[in-house]
């Protein structure tokens, strides 16, 4: 569905040249929900405007429901960009119109009559849950509203694409969640392909199927969004993993619990998919000669199934400790040894 | 009663003269406002990083603007002798006075508009953009709308210096209350037709402000 190729983006600077997207390849599926993820400065903000052809790359080529988009003529690109729309951080909404007149701006654009626009308007409202709500002005409305109506502006024009820039970061997490729902549910009914960029790795657990990981310009990592999970390669993409499997203060929990009872082993186990769901520490306990003591625990749900962490203590005679090591490693379960005394 | 305490005022000709100074506010603030936020739009759109970005216009617009608005009036209305004669045939009366007006008020207005327009989120137009918009729909549907209030509290401003302006060039021949407040207030030792007129010329003022304000806060959905 989308391609990019090759793509480059420069900035000239009075410091000289910035490298803001550099020689960036993707393929994002027709149906899916593809996240990028990188700390502000990656350039992650370039390569989502680079798509719509806001910023044009330097070098390279992006290929869009098979319209070469760098090629296109204002006309056709005016035309390409009513099916790839955008939602934005700061919602970017008319503070002059009602919510209705905000939905209807991409409507009046593309030229539509007016009885049809009053309809379309209608099934939007219902579709971002904001009934009751068309008469009243952005400025009446709490942030998650206020996004509701983007996303409403943004299906306005039944687009292929929906991009979105930062789309969460201004909102509450509570906000941000019900926003991703709607996002999965409109990816779902709609089977609209998504791409979002993001500085968060919730956003990315919580709804996309791929991801790809930005840094200084460059994508360093790519894949679906479970095995990036499992397996972070770059140092990056752990520091982002790490912010949702491990609650904050785990270091600091586990580095004082060492202090007081140094005793036995100390062991992080990774569950990927349908293994977090089974009752693992009980066989654990049940088959070997060793008390486990449950120190901490995450379980995390993405779009391709559970990931989750666990600390425990595991304490008993050497032999009895290496079989259950032992069976650990054959059950498929990832371990690491934390701590050994 | 009023004629034992304004012994000298013709109320008639008091008449004539706030229906020409009314006569001339009201049609340069029409043309003002047309051709100040045509002139205000383009300074805005050539300016970098905008939608017709030419640094070569930008700079030609700026300085005639510039050089428009630092005239003082007075000297633009002999400045513009020639050019009114052309136009209108005479330096005489109040449809005299117009050129001198626009000219000195449009570039005013132009700033103005510019300031406003530059207050706009960017981010809005990048939104429009994103949706396929033509420039001329941004024009019109994003950034007059969204800087209606400004461009309003802007004209305001723009009308009660005209209204000042009027009566400047009421002095040099073109009729309406400054005119009377100067020939025959001032000239021949009426200090109370001097008083009609200020007074009239305040009510003027004042009138127009709490319309423009009135407008600005009614407009105003931030």
């Amino acid at each position: 569905m989308i391609n990019l190729h090759s793509v480059r983006k420069v900035f000239q600077t009075k410091d000289g040249e910035v490298k803001a997207v550099d020689t960036v390849d993707l393929n994002i599926k027709q149906g899916e929900i593809y996240g990028i993820i990188g700390y502000s400065g990656a350039g992650k903000s370039t390569l989502i405007r680079i798509l719509n052809m806001l910023e044009r790359p330097t070098s390279g080529t992006v290929t869009i429901g098979g319209k070469n988009m760098s090629e296109l003529s204002a006309k056709k690109l005016r035309e390409a960009r009513q099916e790839i729309s955008m939602i934005f951080q700061h919602f970017n909404l008319l503070w002059s119109r009602t919510v209705r007149e905000n939905i209807a701006f991409p409507l009046e654009i593309a030229g539509y009559p007016k009885d049809k626009i009053k309809k379309r308007v209608d099934e939007l409202i219902d579709l971002v849950g904001l009934e009751g709500r068309g008469g009243s002005y952005p400025s009446q409305l709490s942030g998650g509203q206020k996004q509701r109506v983007g996303i409403a502006r943004a299906l306005a024009n039944d687009p292929k694409v929906l991009l979105c820039d930062e789309a969460t970061s201004a909102l509450d997490p509570k906000t941000t969640d019900s926003i991703l729902d709607l996002l999965v549910e409109i990816n779902q009914k709609l089977g609209l392909t998504i791409v979002l960029i993001t500085h968060e790795m919730h956003v990315i657990r919580k709804i996309c199927h791929r991801v790809a990981v930005m840094e200084k310009g460059k994508v360093v990592e790519e894949g679906d969004v479970l095995n990036v999970f499992k397996n972070p390669k770059e140092s990056i993409t752990k520091d982002f993993v790490k912010q949702v499997t491990e609650p904050e203060e785990t270091v600091d929990t586990i580095k004082q619990f060492i202090e007081e009872f140094p005793e036995g082993r100390i062991v992080q186990l990774t569950f990927v998919g349908g293994r977090a769901g089974q009752p693992l520490i009980t066989e654990l306990i049940r088959n070997f000669e060793v008390d486990v003591n449950i120190l901490q625990g995450k379980i995390t749900q993405t779009q391709n199934g559970p990931y989750g962490t666990l600390f425990i203590q595991i304490k008993g005679s050497e032999a009895a400790l290496s079989y259950a090591m032992e069976f650990l490693d054959s059950v498929q379960v990832e371990v690491e040894v934390i701590h050994n005394a | 009663m009023l004629n034992s305490w304004f012994p000298n005022v013709q109320w008639d000709v008091v008449l004539e003269a706030t229906k020409e100074t009314l006569y001339m506010s009201a049609i340069s603030v029409l043309v003002t406002f047309v051709l100040g936020l045509a002139l205000g739009l383009a300074l805005y759109l050539t300016a970098p990083g905008n939608l017709w970005e030419n640094k070569f216009f930008n700079s030609v617009i700026a300085i005639i603007v510039n050089v428009f608005r630092s005239i003082p009036f007075i000297i633009l209305i002999i400045l513009l002798i020639p050019f009114t004669r052309f136009i209108v045939g005479t330096m005489l009366g109040a449809e005299a006075a117009l050129p001198a007006l626009i000219v000195g008020a449009a570039p005013f207005y132009a700033r103005m508009v510019e300031i406003a327009l530059r207050e706009i989120n960017k981010g809005v137009i990048e939104a429009a953009k994103s949706m396929g918009a033509t420039n001329t729909q941004i024009i019109f549907k994003v950034l007059i709308p969204e800087s209606t209030p400004a461009l309003v509290s802007g004209i305001t401003v723009t009308a009660i210096a005209l209204v000042s302006y009027t009566a400047m060039a009421g002095v040099v021949g073109a009729g309406g209350l400054g005119n009377l407040a100067y020939m025959e207030g001032y000239q021949r030792d009426n200090a109370d037709v001097t008083l009609v007129s200020t007074v009239l010329i305040l009510v003027i003022v004042f009138v127009i402000q709490w319309i423009g304000d009135r407008f600005t806060t009614a407009l105003d959905k931030r």
